[in-house]
């Protein structure tokens, strides 16, 4: 059984139809990615599977358990973590206080504590910036940040939102370096991307969507080999 | 160069200078002309001083519930001077029976903190239904629809308030300890409840603000008053932190109305009317959203307030200058948000919307 299954889901904005039945799965220690170009619905699946929007048809499941009827800060207890896009780092909050946040529903002091040195060792530039605001940081200490947040949480599934939007190439690089670390201890990461190329690079599985389709699903090798994915996503002809 | 600084400079913000400023000028004249004509003594104008702290302090007190509430809602919360105006009337209720029963005399103590007790669970209590029943069924409407269901819960409570209670004026106890005078050196004369007024306040806003930047509520408060989609991503329970922000407000809000009664010895259904409003304007002075703006604009208010009718007009030979208070209040915000929209230290009045 995989970790978390996405079946047939179909979520509206008003009356625009964004998410037509789309199913996927994640199993345990993957990293899947969902790619597809502007508006494709990639960030309104995240949204459907944290809460922040109802389905209007299909189910969402955590190890079993039926998951759209919970509330968005109840499936962060449940261990479904989003990162989200464009980081929504809270700007008028240090980085310590951040961190906090991201362990809000977490009621064990030591255990945070614990989290927090985790991710310092992780990104020890937060370490330096920890009495900052997070509003004073550069683009990259806020990716940083937004992640360890994330992480704050202990993620059994961590979601993640368009982490390379707005960063220099290096930055790029060091995130997904650090995804891969992650990876490699054991998370679990539904990676959502338009920059395909890098995605499909440290994924194992991937989505292709399409207008709130998912069009094509493969193993991520196959999918850098596929002609279609080639031309309309990565660029080669 | 030129027709881009006239183009900005357009006619309403020139007319608007043209009346701050002849303002602001009166000022200064009519304060020197007062200080020069040397008709008040200084104990007069300790006298006015700390009135106009303990009165600041009480706006302060009221302001601070705006300020939350409009910080994490983007709202403002206008029935909020009922829920001070039934913390008053509850606390009336307790001090008279405790009054007659001569508990108050023999427990000083123990009967004001009753009071204070009651008087905040009867605010708490107003402002968490007014929440749960006006405002947030109403969470994701436009946001002049809950300012229209605010005022019409303001007008709700006060005329329930007149239908149970009358609506005449009900005298406030006399509690002895705060009926006397402490003298300060050679003849700085202070009135006992003016102290209590102003240490309470100090102290409860001191708590209020501790809370607020130290423990997991009060970062969460911030953080939802910042981006509440990425609060609820962070596990926090949205709706429930906005109850905490009300009760937070409400219980200030109870303790003055405590205070303001026992200042001023009485309790009517109308009476949040005035101070609702001079405390909205405190906020908005402070900047409203910003916690300690609320605290100083309330302050400088009540200063204001007391201190500015006498020194500003009477030097201009304007009899009895003390009724204008009022009119002085309400310029000095039309003069701050002419010159400067955000308030003393917060955010653009212009993206609240409402």
């Amino acid at each position: 059984m995989a970790l978390l299954e996405v079946e047939n889901v179909h979520t509206y904005y008003g009356n625009i139809h964004a998410l037509k039945g789309v199913s996927l799965t994640v199993n345990e220690g993957e990293i899947v990615t969902l790619i597809g170009a502007n508006g494709a619905g990639k960030s309104t699946m995240l949204k459907t599977i944290s809460g922040l929007l109802r389905p209007r048809e299909g189910t969402i499941r955590l190890a079993g358990e039926e998951m759209s009827h919970y509330k968005a800060h109840e499936i962060v207890g449940k261990g479904v973590v989003q990162v989200p896009e464009g980081r929504k780092i809270f700007g008028r909050l240090t980085v310590t206080e951040n961190l906090e946040m991201g362990a809000f529903s977490k009621v064990d002091g030591a255990a945070i504590a614990e989290d927090m040195q985790r991710v310092f060792a992780l990104f020890p530039r937060l370490k330096e910036r920890r009495h900052q605001l997070g509003g004073t940081l550069s683009g990259g200490e806020q990716q940083m940040l937004a992640t360890g947040r994330g992480l704050m949480a202990r993620p059994r599934v961590l979601l993640m939102d368009e982490p390379s939007m707005g960063l220099a190439p290096i930055l790029v690089q060091s995130i997904f370096a650090t995804l891969q670390q992650l990876h490699r201890a054991g998370t679990t990461i539904l990676l959502v991307e338009q920059n395909a190329r890098i995605a499909l690079q440290v994924a194992d599985r991937g989505y292709v969507i399409q207008t709130g389709e998912v069009i094509l699903s493969d193993t991520a090798e196959n999918l850098r080999r596929n002609e279609m994915v080639r031309k309309a996503y990565l660029g080669i002809s | 160069m030129l027709r881009r600084a006239l183009e900005r400079f357009n006619v309403s913000d020139l007319s608007l200078y043209v009346v701050g400023a002849p303002i602001i000028a009166l000022i200064v004249v009519g304060s020197f002309a007062t200080l020069r004509a040397g008709h008040y003594t200084t104990r007069q104008w300790f006298d006015f001083i700390i009135f106009g702290l303990a009165q600041g302090s009480i706006y302060a007190l009221i302001a601070l519930g705006y300020t939350l509430v409009y910080g994490i809602l983007r709202m403002i919360n206008f029935a909020h001077s009922e829920v001070f105006m039934s913390g008053a009337y509850a606390g009336f209720f307790v001090a008279s029976a405790l009054s007659r029963s001569k508990f108050l005399d023999s427990n000083p103590v123990v009967g004001l903190l009753v009071i204070f007790a009651v008087a905040i669970l009867t605010s708490v209590g107003v402002a968490v239904l007014l929440e749960r029943i006006a405002y947030r069924p109403l969470r994701r409407a436009p946001r002049l629809v809950p300012l229209i269901t605010a005022i019409g819960a303001s007008f709700f409570l006060q005329y329930t308030v007149r239908g149970l209670f009358g609506s005449q004026f009900k005298t406030y106890p006399t509690v002895a300890i705060l009926g006397g005078t402490w003298t300060l050196g050679a003849n700085f004369v202070i009135q006992r409840i003016q102290v209590l007024v102003i240490v309470a306040a100090a102290l409860l806003m001191f708590g209020l603000y501790s809370f607020v930047q130290r423990t997991k509520t009060g970062k969460a408060m911030r953080a939802v008053s910042e981006d509440k989609d990425v609060a609820a991503l962070m596990g926090i329970d949205v709706d429930a932190i906005i109850v905490r922000t009300f009760v937070l407000g409400a219980a200030l809000a109870g303790a003055a109305g405590v205070l303001y009664s026992l200042m001023f010895r009485q309790a009517q259904f109308f009476m949040g009317f005035i101070p609702g409003i001079k405390a909205f304007t405190a906020a908005v002075l402070g900047g409203i959203g910003n916690v300690p703006g609320a605290m100083l604009g309330g302050v400088f208010l009540g200063l204001f307030e007391s201190v500015g009718p006498t020194l500003f007009l009477d030097g201009l030979k304007v009899p009895a200058p003390y009724q204008l208070k009022d009119v002085i209040a309400f310029t000095m915000l039309v003069l701050v948000l002419v010159f400067r929209p955000t308030g003393i230290l917060g955010e653009r009045l212009a993206r609240a919307k409402a």
